[in-house]
């Protein structure tokens, strides 16, 4: 078990190192120059290069990535470019509020896509069969801003349900919660229905009726837990997509999470912020993935941790 | 109280029917309309009594039990006509909470497919306490002591352990034990067991049969046997019906189905049955060598410890020897497991080996790229499921012509012509050669598979279980066309096979396999007339034999579980030397 877990943080280590090294590298070949969003449009050639000779941009990239890598090590993220703070602290003070949106939109997700799933695999061919694969299509191909305005729309300008911004009560984190439940719904119920199709034909099924079981008890007893391993495996997988979800879902609702502060960096091109977003989401990925691996074994006693 | 009597205590009365099947049909809604599986199906059975319903694949022989559970698949399968009684209470019009209520509880049944019959993610003692409370008003406690007594009763080892063990972590015949625990542990009237024993090895299935029929014989339990296995009808049942296409075509006490059977098709069935000692002899094959295999070793590295270095080794293949001639057929025989699969993977270099093996004359150590590619013209496959080793995609004649096609041989009209005469050669037409796998039935997919094989006019077939899969009408022509192929052709088969009666029919000489070493070798008379090593006798003993009066010498009851192949590293089986008892005849001596 040890064993295990070092190996998987040799893995991660390198992971971030490979994320670093490829985000680093997009944002130095990127056409958008840093130093004119800082100095701005009117400020002279001499102001220029003097800011990029202090933020050490004149630097080729070996050495810039070389000394982020250096900082990296010490646990120095750097300091923003425009708003003049350690990047760490301004994650640190905004990770709470994403993290708090990433748990309910994912247990959104998970409910409003497991439910759907497994109505669907049970009702399989009827017309609600249709009308959930329907929905899920819907939801899959949805644009994120989309759903996001028209449940704005909805429930907080029209009937006035929910507030239409900010952070701070529950009632704040409804809205941009179901808006990622809504979104990942689609994948997962999908996923949910075919695998819950597959076990339900499966030969212990016809044992579990056999023995005279009840539906529920063979549905919720015998199937689910069946169904539901690769759908495990998924939800690690699935953090990366969610995460550029949020992004999106933040700005739109003024959630003052770490994707509205990458949304305002990438705007301004200001770099430390960017890598620093992006290593906290690749975090994310990796420990996610982590967690659905060594939460398996428990659910499906025949996968063993090597 | 003992468990036996404690699970005794039906309460029907004797002679009266404790099922009555009356005029049952069954049918499939399908496009065209409903289509008859089972059509005007009647019988009854006894208390104690136990019935086969025997027939061949489609016969309707499964639909027929799924029908009596209330277990049709819906909504397409369901039952269209006749009754189903059990005691006085009708089956098929009762409400799906009532007939739920019956089901495992007066009417139980067990599966073929130890394997995935039990749910991988519940433990064992898990599955049986919720058989049990699923009908019975008792505690967890209660439960769990019951489902223990009930695995005592099925002779399974240390069953406080197998309570708190996965499926995964039980071998098939232990599975099936389980089964028959959990079908057992609350007395039914009725036990439908469904090819019980078909997955299952020869000796694995003689201890189950052994175990059922004691139950029986303890409990009073009906149980109708489901089976294509007339050996194993001839010594469990009472009565047997035959079906054929959903209809019964014939049905006696099964001494007299066996001594005059009347109808045709119950005729060609009992004819078709490979039976031990049927084997017509054939003179001793003098040809040339075509494959020689030396101290072969076959072994599979484990990983584990710290570093990921190899700690253990499974072994597959122990110091295995023997030479095929042409126009011989050697058998390799074994329970699962026992490494004969690995020996023919060896052979075409699927596998590493140590040791030599050789092909033709040619070595295969150091054989490049080139090298193997040539050998594969020499020795081609025949697996055990033609479905899965045909691609779907592929028509008969490109799947025919493949071989041709990647070892470059002819022409594109060349290649199809080759297809057109290896069809017709295997009794198929040429008509087939632009249609796909599905649309032939299982005899004539193992037919295309053999033509496939001999496009390269190989000189070794390496046949994998090959006739396992089918039914025994089908597999006796299979065999005869595996016959009449190596007289014209004077092919050499390495014929692999669990079913000793098949083998005894096919081959000229035998090898007996066990945890990866030959532990008899020789002719086909000394085998199977002179079997020396007690495996060999054991797994002789142990195959059904389809002759209602054949009394069986009352040996030794086997127990327990064949040991690991997995040993530490440096550590392995101990090896077994073979000494010559006379004429060739080889035999392990411990």
């Amino acid at each position: 078990m040890a064993r295990y877990f070092l190996r998987r943080i040799v893995q991660a280590v390198l992971i971030l190192l490979g994320v670093s090294f490829i985000t680093f590298f997009l944002l130095y070949v990127l056409p958008a120059d840093p130093v004119r969003q800082i100095a701005g449009r009117s400020a002279t050639a001499a102001t220029v290069e003097n800011i990029r000779a202090q933020l050490g941009l004149d630097q080729p990239f070996v050495v810039q990535y070389g000394r982020y890598l250096a900082g990296l090590v010490q646990g120095d993220l750097g300091r923003s470019y425009l708003q003049k703070t350690e990047v760490a602290e301004l994650i640190a003070s905004r990770l709470p509020a994403t993290l708090q949106l990433m748990l309910a939109g994912i247990a959104a997700e998970l409910v409003l896509g497991l439910g759907m799933g497994i109505a669907a695999a049970l009702l399989r061919g009827r017309a609600a069969d249709q009308a959930l694969m329907m929905t899920s299509f819907v939801t899959v191909s949805a644009p994120q801003f989309v759903v996001s305005l028209l449940l704005l729309y909805v429930f907080a300008v029209k009937l006035g349900w929910f507030p239409i911004g900010g952070y701070g009560t529950w009632a704040h984190l409804v809205l941009p919660a179901l808006t990622l439940g809504i979104l990942g719904s689609g994948w997962y119920s999908r996923m949910m229905r075919s695998s819950m199709i597959d076990v339900l034909r499966a030969d212990f099924i016809r044992t579990a009726r056999a023995k005279g079981l009840t539906q529920s008890r063979v549905v919720l007893r015998h199937a689910l837990p069946n169904a539901i391993l690769p759908i495990i495996a998924m939800i690690g997988i699935d953090i990366g997509v969610f995460m550029g979800g949020i992004v999106v879902v933040e700005s739109v609702f003024g959630w003052p999470g770490i994707g509205q502060l990458a949304w305002q960096a990438i705007q301004r091109v200001d770099i430390p912020i960017i890598m620093g977003v992006t290593l906290v989401s690749a975090c994310a990925i990796v420990l996610g993935n982590l967690l659905a691996d060594v939460l398996a074994p428990f659910v499906d006693p025949r996968i063993r941790l090597r | 109280m003992s468990v036996v009597e404690k699970l005794s205590g039906a309460n029907a009365a004797p002679d009266v029917p404790v099922l009555a099947v009356e005029g049952l049909c069954v049918s499939v809604r399908t496009e065209a309309g409903l289509k008859p599986l089972v059509r005007d199906l009647s019988f009854t059975l006894r208390r104690g009594e136990t019935l086969a319903i025997a027939g061949e694949s489609g016969s309707g022989k499964s639909i027929t039990s799924l029908a009596i559970m209330g277990l049709l698949p819906p909504p397409a399968v369901r039952v269209t006509g006749g009754a189903v009684r059990l005691g006085g209470v009708e089956l098929t019009t009762l409400p799906e909470g009532r007939m739920r209520s019956l089901r495992g509880d007066r009417i139980a049944m067990i599966f073929q497919e130890p394997m995935t019959s039990l749910n991988p993610v519940l433990t064992v003692g898990a599955q049986l306490v919720e058989a049990i409370r699923a009908h019975e008003p008792v505690g967890r406690k209660e439960a769990r002591a019951r489902a223990l007594e009930a695995l005592r009763a099925v002779r399974l080892s240390q069953p406080e352990r197998r309570m708190e063990q996965y499926p995964h972590e039980l071998s098939g015949g232990m599975r099936q034990r389980v089964m028959i625990a959990m079908a057992l542990a609350l007395r039914p009237e009725v036990l439908i067991a469904d090819e019980p024993t078909t997955a299952l090895d020869v000796t694995v299935q003689r201890e189950v049969l052994d175990l059922l029929r004691d139950l029986q014989r303890d409990l009073g339990t009906a149980i109708i046997l489901i089976t294509h296995d007339m050996g194993v009808v001839a010594e469990m049942a009472d009565r047997v019906i035959v079906m054929k296409d959903g209809t019964q075509v014939e049905t006696a006490a099964t001494a007299d189905l066996f001594a005059r059977p009347q109808a045709q098709y119950t005729r060609d069935l009992l004819a078709a049955v490979p039976r031990m000692g049927a084997g017509a002899a054939r003179p001793a094959v003098t040809g040339d060598v075509v494959a020689s295999l030396r101290d072969v070793v076959v072994r599979f590295p484990l990983k584990g410890g710290l570093l990921g270095r190899v700690t253990q080794n499974v072994h597959a293949v122990e110091h295995v020897g023997f030479d095929i001639r042409r126009g011989e057929t050697f058998a390799l025989v074994g329970e699962s497991g026992c490494g004969k699969s690995t020996i023919a993977k060896a052979i075409v270099g699927l596998v590493p080996h140590q040791g030599r093996i050789e092909v033709a004359g040619q070595s295969l150590e150091g054989l490049g790229a080139a090298g193997q590619k040539a050998l594969r013209r020499k020795v081609q496959m025949v697996f055990q499921d033609p479905m899965a080793a045909l691609d779907p995609r592929m028509t008969v004649g490109d799947l025919i012509a493949e071989p041709l096609v990647i070892h470059d041989v002819g022409t594109r009209a060349e290649q199809r012509a080759a297809a057109a005469e290896l069809m017709a050669r295997v009794g198929l037409g040429a008509d087939g050669l632009d249609r796909y796998p599905h649309e032939f039935s299982g005899g004539q997919r193992q037919r295309i598979c053999i033509a496939r094989a001999l496009a390269m006019k190989p000189e070794l077939i390496i046949a994998d279980e090959s006739v396992s899969a089918l039914d025994v009408s089908v597999q006796a022509r299979v065999l005869e066309l595996l016959r009449a192929l190596q007289a014209e052709f004077g092919i050499a088969f390495l014929f692999i096979s669990h079913d000793m009666a098949v083998v005894e029919n096919i081959s000229d000489r035998v090898a007996v396999m066990y945890l990866g070493q030959i532990v008899e070798m020789g002719t086909r008379a000394q085998v199977f007339g002179n079997p020396q090593h007690a495996y060999t006798r054991r797994l002789i003993e142990a195959v059904p034999v389809p002759d209602p009066a054949h009394k069986r010498a009352a040996g030794v009851r086997l127990a327990g579980e064949v040991p690991s192949p997995v040993h530490d590293i440096g550590k392995g089986p101990e090896r077994v030397a073979l000494v010559d008892i006379g004429g060739g005849h080889l035999v392990a001596r411990a």
